[in-house]
């Protein structure tokens, strides 16, 4: 039974993929009329702030907006606590504003790095679309303008607002102006203050009351905003009784010049509305020495405003030299929920510190928190989680698990939960488990004919299991062969 | 089909074999008994590559070709397979997902074509429902919170799938049920033929009366000290194994 399931996982995210293959291929064609690579110099005072905004051509609100953001991201310090380490950061040797750069143009992937298309190849991305993401010219042999506007319709006749965060300040500055900050304020952290100062484009999102988003909506899709990876800003919005389902990032290996990427995400869940959020992250880790790679410093966070809300964060984290994240879910309406599971893979010189904040308000407010972590190589990875339950959140619960599976005996596997209760009809409950890929566990699946890369690949997605569970089908599938290829090599 | 010539293994530096010969034809079943630690399933890792075990002397061809030179994995190709003692728990993989994988390296070994979904559904069923396993089973994890018994007739369901050459059954009769065991003999007695051969690990004669045996061994500190016919059997359930050992130690004086 589950055989077929699976197959039907797989045919579907095929015509997933056919999809994918329109609508990514839109931002090439959208962008090379306006490709004229414009990069501010480096550093960054209230001048450059003006600067952005004014290329963006916003409104002077905006403007005052990202100018006290700066001012207060002066006063700010860099945050210490995570256990990861990397050299001082120097802010003013970096350039904030670049409008969307060319990439270089090949003539063919044999052009293309190959270790590159190795990997290509692994995660089975067609050839067409494997040029796109290394640059390689195309022809447009079908008319993509039309997927993306009969796209645009479907959404514009249940009146979902789907569109770039400069689109939204733009033309929806009412919902920007009551939501944006309301949930990551500028004043939440050092790299929340600087995403707002400075943030260049993200998604924004808007479901009115009683509206089910009839697709899941994802990166792929949204128009006139590619190159946002640096200081992207993405607000969501589900109004009364709706639902959506948003992707984010791609599974194929994404090299970026900009070394700090420091993203804010708010997301508002008002009554009865859901929000599930997917995100599968592969940015450059850098080399196998360590060198190189993303730094990856995120702010998400998710408001269940409305009683009997939902907000469900699911991750998949692979890549970067350091990651630093913790989506959190603030349960302020009654009988609330929150979910947060997560996959968290580093290897070689990898540091990720990761988990979530569940902050109970409401009443029989409830949140499931389920965290795997995987480390190899010389790799460390931590687990971050803090639950609160406030004084009136009277019968609140929280069930907390998390494994962490050790490859090597060169990797670090941490766990730092943070557990605060003001109300004692609260239940919480914490699992945690540390294990090794077991030798008896490869050997007994090598007596069955199968090969040491092919054991270790099964066993680690078999841990995984309950987070693959939650993704949307056609991320699942890529997600565990994603999962495979930043293992390579780490047993035996 | 299997001839093992003079074989000696250490664990952790203590040897643990110290010169087995044993040669098994293709059709026949033997049956090895002994003592517990004796080395039963020491030998049934190092025939199948366990790497915690370590060969220090010795041969063993397998249908000609040595077996020693080969990975675990290549050694379940050639049809080599191990019905664990203490079955192995994966969990989140699916017995499917898992036999699937399995049958197909297999398969592509042998260079054939991969089995599709379909035909794979209705080859489980129908194994699963010779052992009297539920379809429930065959979706569940590998051997996750299976009870003893379902973990032994579990073992016995890989090797009807994967249809191997040569089988070891490690104390697979360990922890059944009367009317398990019947079920498990009987799953060994189907599969069973001219080409495959077998060697079973059992303390009991009662195994023995199911899995018809051509010959018995009896294994004492990591040598064999005594062969022979099915009647070797009842007789160490009659006596034990001391006389045996006795003999053994007076022929040493
Ligand atoms: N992995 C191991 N590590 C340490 N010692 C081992 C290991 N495997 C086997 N031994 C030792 O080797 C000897 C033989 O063990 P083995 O498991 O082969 O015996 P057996 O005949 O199968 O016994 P039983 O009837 O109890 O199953 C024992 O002394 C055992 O402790
Ligand atoms: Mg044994």
């Amino acid at each position: 039974m589950n055989e077929i399931k699976e197959k039907m996982k797989v045919e579907l995210s095929d015509d997933m993929k056919v999809i994918d293959d329109l609508t990514s291929s839109e931002y090439k064609w959208g962008f090379i009329t306006d490709i004229e690579s414009e990069t501010a110099a480096k550093g960054l005072n209230e001048n450059v702030i003006r600067m952005i905004s004014s290329k963006k051509n916003e409104p002077e609100w905006m403007t005052e907006w990202r100018l006290k953001a700066y001012r207060y991201w002066l006063k700010m310090e860099e945050p210490k606590w995570p256990n990861v380490h990397y050299p001082q950061i120097d802010f003013q040797d970096i350039s904030y504003y670049s409008a969307p750069k060319q990439k270089p143009k090949l003539n063919s992937l044999d052009e293309v790095d190959p270790e590159l298309l190795k990997t290509f190849e692994k995660l089975g991305i067609p050839l067409e679309e494997q040029k796109i993401l290394s640059g390689v010219a195309v022809d447009a042999v079908f008319d993509s303008v039309s997927v993306a506007t009969t796209f645009k319709e479907t959404l514009k006749e249940k009146g979902i607002i789907f569109c770039s965060i400069s689109e939204a300040i733009q033309e929806h500055p009412e919902l920007v102006k009551k939501y944006l900050g309301s949930v990551v304020p500028y004043t939440d952290n050092f790299y929340a203050a600087l995403n707002s100062a400075v943030f260049s484009d993200g998604s924004f999102i808007y479901i009115p009351k009683g509206v089910r988003c009839p697709m899941e909506l994802s990166t792929y899709f949204r128009i006139n905003s590619q190159e946002t990876g640096q200081f992207e800003r993405t607000l969501i919005i589900a109004d009364d009784d709706s639902y959506v389902s948003y992707l984010e990032g791609c599974t194929a290996p994404i090299r970026d010049n900009n070394q700090l990427h420091a993203a804010v995400v708010e997301l508002i869940a008002l009554e009865n509305a859901e929000i599930k959020y997917s995100t599968v992250q592969n940015w450059y880790p850098g080399d196998k020495e360590g060198k190189g790679g993303i730094y990856n410093f995120v702010t998400k966070r998710g408001a269940c405003r409305g009683n009997n809300s939902k907000i469900s964060w699911t991750q998949v984290e692979t890549g970067s030299a350091i990651t630093w994240k913790y989506p959190s879910c603030i349960l302020q309406g009654d009988n609330s929920v929150g979910e947060f599971y997560s996959v968290a893979v580093t290897n070689n010189y990898q540091q990720a510190d990761t988990g979530t904040k569940m902050i109970h308000i409401g009443k029989n407010t409830r949140s499931t928190i389920i965290s795997k972590g995987i480390s190899a190589g010389r790799s460390n990875n931590s687990y971050r989680g803090l639950v609160r339950i406030g004084k009136n959140a009277v019968g609140a619960r929280n069930f907390t698990q998390c494994d962490s599976m050790l490859m090597g005996d060169k990797c670090g596997a941490h766990t730092f939960p943070y557990i605060e209760v003001e109300n004692d009809t609260a239940k919480v409950e914490h699992e945690a488990t540390t294990s090794k890929v077991g030798e008896d566990q490869i050997f007994y699946l090598n007596q069955r004919g199968i090969s040491t890369e092919d054991a270790v690949n099964m066993i680690v997605n078999g841990f995984c299991k309950e987070v693959f569970n939650e993704l949307p089908m056609e991320f699942a599938v890529e997600a565990q062969k994603l999962l495979a290829i930043s293992l390579e090599g780490s047993v035996g | 089909m299997l001839v093992i010539k003079n074989l000696k293994a250490n664990v952790e530096g203590k040897e643990i074999l110290k010169g087995i010969n044993l040669e098994v034809k293709a059709g026949e079943i033997h049956a090895i008994m002994g003592p517990n630690g004796s080395g039963k399933s020491t030998l049934a890792n190092v025939l199948t590559g366990n790497e915690n075990y370590e060969v220090t002397d010795g041969e063993v061809l397998f249908d000609g070709k040595n077996l020693l030179e080969m990975d675990p994995e290549t050694r379940a190709r050639e049809g080599m397979f191990l019905a664990f003692q203490y079955p192995i728990e994966i969990p989140g993989v699916s017995n499917a997902t898992f036999l699937k994988t399995a049958l197909n390296e297999i398969r592509k070994y042998k260079g054939l074509e991969e089995i599709t979904p379909k035909e794979f559904l209705a080859l489980i069923k129908e194994k699963a429902s010779l052992l009297g396993m539920d379809d429930a089973m065959i979706s569940r994890y590998v051997n996750v919170g299976f009870s003893g018994g379902e973990k032994k007739r579990n073992e016995i369901l890989q090797m009807l799938m994967l249809e191997p050459k040569f089988v070891l059954l490690d104390e697979t009769d360990s922890g059944l049920d009367i009317d398990a065991l019947k079920i498990v003999a009987n799953g060994v007695n189907i599969y069973k033929n001219p080409n495959t051969a077998f060697l079973v690990v059992t303390h009991y004669q009662r195994l023995l009366n199911y899995i018809v045996p051509d010959f018995v061994h009896v294994l004492y500190k990591g040598r064999i000290i005594k062969s022979g016919t099915k009647e070797l059997a009842l007789e160490l359930e009659d006596k034990g194994y001391d006389w045996l050992i006795k003999e053994e130690e007076m022929e040493k004086v």
